[in-house]
């Protein structure tokens, strides 16, 4: 196990506690040079395993991304044809156009993809693990050895899936819920075949690589913590990756199940999901199963899922812009409040997915009711990031643009889900591009500029570098007009009736009216990728080259991740632990700009 | 444990477990409680399926005969020998971590042992069970049981049965394999050494956990 000289204090410093976590330092093994494996690969360093954590991610954001790209182009011109998409995809893109079937698989895949891999794993993943210990003051996560193995199993989860990418019959491509009986039957489409194995395989060590990650993050904050670092001195982060770990635990061993299920309905001839079926004109021998039942299972995830995604945006969100508005937050104990209220609807909400499987209309009332009080968490939530701002002395820094994005695209994109979580309603838009519009810009766009927001205002923590603040506007201006010119007319083409997951819509009398449209978004989609494109250099271009850092505290911050050095080691604090003191947002207090969480309150000090 | 715990004292405070327990317990009760959504999923999977279906299959019937009793017809005596070796086994385990408080070295691997055997006996039991019913038809995918009108039954009675009691079982199996690990460790002196008995409770949690499974499995197989 890697150390230096900071480990070795470790030990008296816990020795106070009631519980010595003792079984931790390996104070004896100090004094010995990192090599290159233990460093960079199979780091215990929460920090390096969070650079794990975000470049993989921002490998599948590219893939994933780069898919949607493909099939908005067949979507803008699908009478064109493009000779390098043959190029790349060979014979699921012959001529130059793509396949039907190459077309389901991109869509199932961009789905998949961005949802787990980039918006769970890249996102929660990183920030979790670099702020958990950083921020409640704990030299690593409680159990470094499961923290290092829950990146492993999300590598394994992610070479599972690019395998998958490259079978014969192509990767899985019945959407990224994974209905069956589509998903059940290897014969009803080609990618119901290996491809679905290797997505259910690749799932299942997901699940694992999240249980073991969360189950660190819970302990971590509740056992971890440095002294004085009460629950209610925590900054927001900490609290929404608290609650996240906490819906990660307990809805993803649900969808496990669900895949258990599945798996057998596909390889041991039950019928679980499976009843009355004909394939081909050929009648199935199942009897007895309900597909619904595996919506239900699925949604018993599928909808924490989207709040495991929003939360840590939301706690980022909510410290940049304290920090960049030098004040403090508005209504802390209401933004706890409020991410514990979502936490708990989180999982009684999930069958509004589920209104037009012939649901219960009286069922149906009560999920529409639970659905609407979300409105009443996330409401409060968004007038306290105002009011935060509200007359602050705001810097615009690319973190706090990306945080007051943030608040725009998850306005804009919440107001929808209150018209979708009407069972009547609902009717008529399910399966719309209305649909499309409405999680794409609430948890799609806006969970993205929560990571963007994270990634450019702690990027100096994770490098000991700036990233380039020029093309960090670029960046942010072009993609927020960008997501809002490609999802706003969505909204148009959902209320029309137009449905998702079709391949063509130019041969619908209906729906001929949207082509110029279609072209518009697409084109713009085109434009919003090389934008991220240019996010990424920026991202590793800063990582050698970027304008290093000068200060343990380049943003006045109040935090204990600036009290670390500029190059924190294994350990992250070259002494004892600093112990704390007050609440992190003291900002513009008693004519101080800002007062450091480890400064003792002076007795002629004003409340907060 | 040096600080005396007062009364004021700020359990949540920082610089202490709020729940006085090490990170490695906190993490098995979060495990457990995840765990329990797993077979949770599982045995609500099962109502549902079989609250759709019009008749079921009476499990007086099926699991009515056990080992070197030929055609007796024994209903459920079987499984209440295999849910009662199990039940002993937490009883056993009980002991086991009662001796790792008073750190007695010698009590601890005895009640570990007898624990694993009763995993492995249980273990041993399922294994005879499944084999029983494989050789009258039964296995994922084929039900030879009627139902309790006559009508030929859905093949979800046996597909629930293995799937969920081989969910168990793999629980079984692997709490066994924990236990063998763990009495190593405890024949090694390293919970001597380390002053204390703790993985021996953590084990035992886990253990305990997946008896409790056992019980709502044997209601919901054996008993509805």
């Amino acid at each position: 196990m890697s150390n230096d000289a900071t480990l070795h204090s470790h030990q008296q410093e816990l020795t106070h506690g009631a519980v010595a976590h003792d079984d931790h330092g390996n104070g004896h093994e100090h004094h010995h040079e990192d090599s290159f494996i233990s460093k960079y690969v199979f780091s215990m360093d929460h920090k390096m395993i969070a650079k794990q954590f975000l470049i993989t991610g921002i490998i599948w954001a590219i893939i994933g991304a780069g898919f949607s790209v493909i099939f908005r182009l067949q979507l803008a011109f699908p009478d064109t044809a493009f000779p390098w998409l043959e190029t790349i995809l060979g014979h699921w893109a012959k001529g130059g156009r793509i396949t039907p079937e190459a077309y389901y698989a991109l869509v199932t895949m961009h789905g998949t993809i961005l949802v787990f891999f980039v918006l769970t794993a890249g996102l929660s993943g990183t920030f979790s693990n670099l702020l958990i210990p950083l921020q409640v003051g704990a030299r690593d996560m409680a159990s470094p050895f499961m923290n290092m193995l829950s990146y492993w199993f999300f590598f394994l989860a992610s070479m599972v899936m690019m395998a998958s990418l490259f079978v014969q019959t192509g990767p899985a491509s019945g959407g990224w819920t994974a209905y069956p009986p589509l998903s059940a039957l290897g014969d009803a489409s080609i990618g119901s075949r290996i491809g679905m194995d290797l997505w259910l395989t690749s799932m299942a060590l997901f699940v694992v690589s999240q249980l073991l990650g969360g189950l660190n993050y819970i302990s971590t904050i509740l056992n971890m913590r440095t002294k004085g670092m009460s629950m209610t001195r925590m900054p927001l982060p900490i609290w929404s990756f608290f609650f996240t770990a906490v819906l990660g635990v307990l809805s993803f061993p649900v969808l496990l199940s669900g895949f258990i299920l599945l798996l057998f309905d596909r390889h041991a001839g039950t019928s679980f999901y499976l009843s009355e079926l004909f394939v081909a004109g050929k009648a199935l021998s199942n009897e007895g199963g309900s597909a619904i039942l595996y919506q239900h299972l699925f949604w018993f995830l599928g909808h924490p899922e989207v709040y495991i995604i929003i939360l840590p945006a939301m706690g980022m969100v909510s410290e940049v812009l304290a920090v960049n508005s030098r004040k403090p937050i508005f209504g802390y104990l209401a933004m706890v409040g409020s991410l514990f209220a979502i936490a708990i609807l989180a999982f009684l909400v999930w069958a509004h997915h589920m209104f037009v499987t012939g649901l219960n209309p009286f069922l149906g009332a009560f999920f529409v009711l639970l659905t609407l009080l979300i409105a009443v968490p996330s409401a409060i939530k968004v007038f306290n990031w105002i009011t935060t701002i509200w007359k602050g002395n705001i810097r615009f820094t690319p973190g706090a643009l990306f945080s007051i994005g943030f608040v725009s695209t998850f306005i804009s994109g919440g107001l929808t889900g209150i018209w979708l979580g009407n069972s009547s309603i609902d009717i008529h838009l399910h399966d719309t591009y209305f649909v499309i519009a409405h999680f794409h810009i609430v948890m799609g766009v806006s969970a993205f500029f929560g990571m963007f927001a994270g990634i450019y205002h702690w990027f100096p923590k994770m490098y000991s570098r700036y990233m380039n603040n020029t093309l960090g506007y670029i960046h942010f201006w072009i993609t927020l007009v960008g997501a809002y010119c490609i999802f706003w007319p969505m909204h148009y083409e959902g209320m029309a009736g137009m449905p998702r997951r079709y391949y063509d819509y130019s041969s619908w009398e209906s729906f001929k009216q949207f082509v110029e449209l279609n072209k518009f978004i697409s084109i713009v989609v085109v434009a919003v990728f090389a934008t991220q494109l240019l996010f990424v250099f920026n991202f590793f271009y800063s990582i050698f080259k970027g304008r290093k850092l000068t200060t343990t505290n380049p943003w006045n911050a109040t935090t204990l991740e600036w009290t670390t050095p500029i190059h924190p080691g294994h350990g992250n604090w070259p002494g004892e632990i600093p112990e704390v003191h007050r609440w992190p947002y003291d900002y513009s207090k008693d004519g101080k700009d800002f007062i450091p969480q480890t400064v003792p309150v002076s007795p002629d000090e004003s409340k907060h | 444990m040096d600080t005396a715990v007062t009364a004021k004292k700020k359990w949540w405070g920082g610089g202490y477990s709020p729940f006085n327990v090490s990170y490695g317990k906190l993490m098995m009760w979060y495990f457990l409680m995840s765990d329990a959504f797993t077979f949770g999923a599982l045995l609500i999977s099962y109502g549902t399926i079989r609250f759709m279906s019009t008749s079921w299959p009476d499990p007086n019937e099926v699991f009515k005969s056990a080992p070197l009793m030929g055609h007796a017809n024994l209903p459920l005596v079987f499984v209440s020998i295999m849910t009662f070796i199990l039940i002993m086994s937490s009883v056993t385990m009980v002991l086991a971590v009662h001796a790792g408080h008073q750190r007695n070295q010698k009590a601890v691997t005895k009640w570990l042992a007898w624990t694993i055997v009763g995993g492995a006996a249980f273990l041993a039991c399922q294994a005879w069970e499944w084999t029983h019913l494989y050789h009258e038809g039964a296995w994922w995918g084929r039900n030879p049981f009627l139902n309790v009108d006559g009508t030929p039954a859905s093949t979800n009675f046996t597909n629930f049965f293995f799937t969920i009691t081989g969910f168990h079982g793999l629980h079984v199996t692997s709490g066994v394999i924990l236990n063998i690990v763990i009495l190593i460790n405890v024949l090694k002196g390293t919970y001597e050494q380390r002053g204390h008995y703790e993985m021996v409770e953590k084990v035992g949690l886990y253990w305990h956990f997946v008896d409790l499974v056992w019980v709502f499995v044997f209601t919901c197989f054996y008993l509805l």
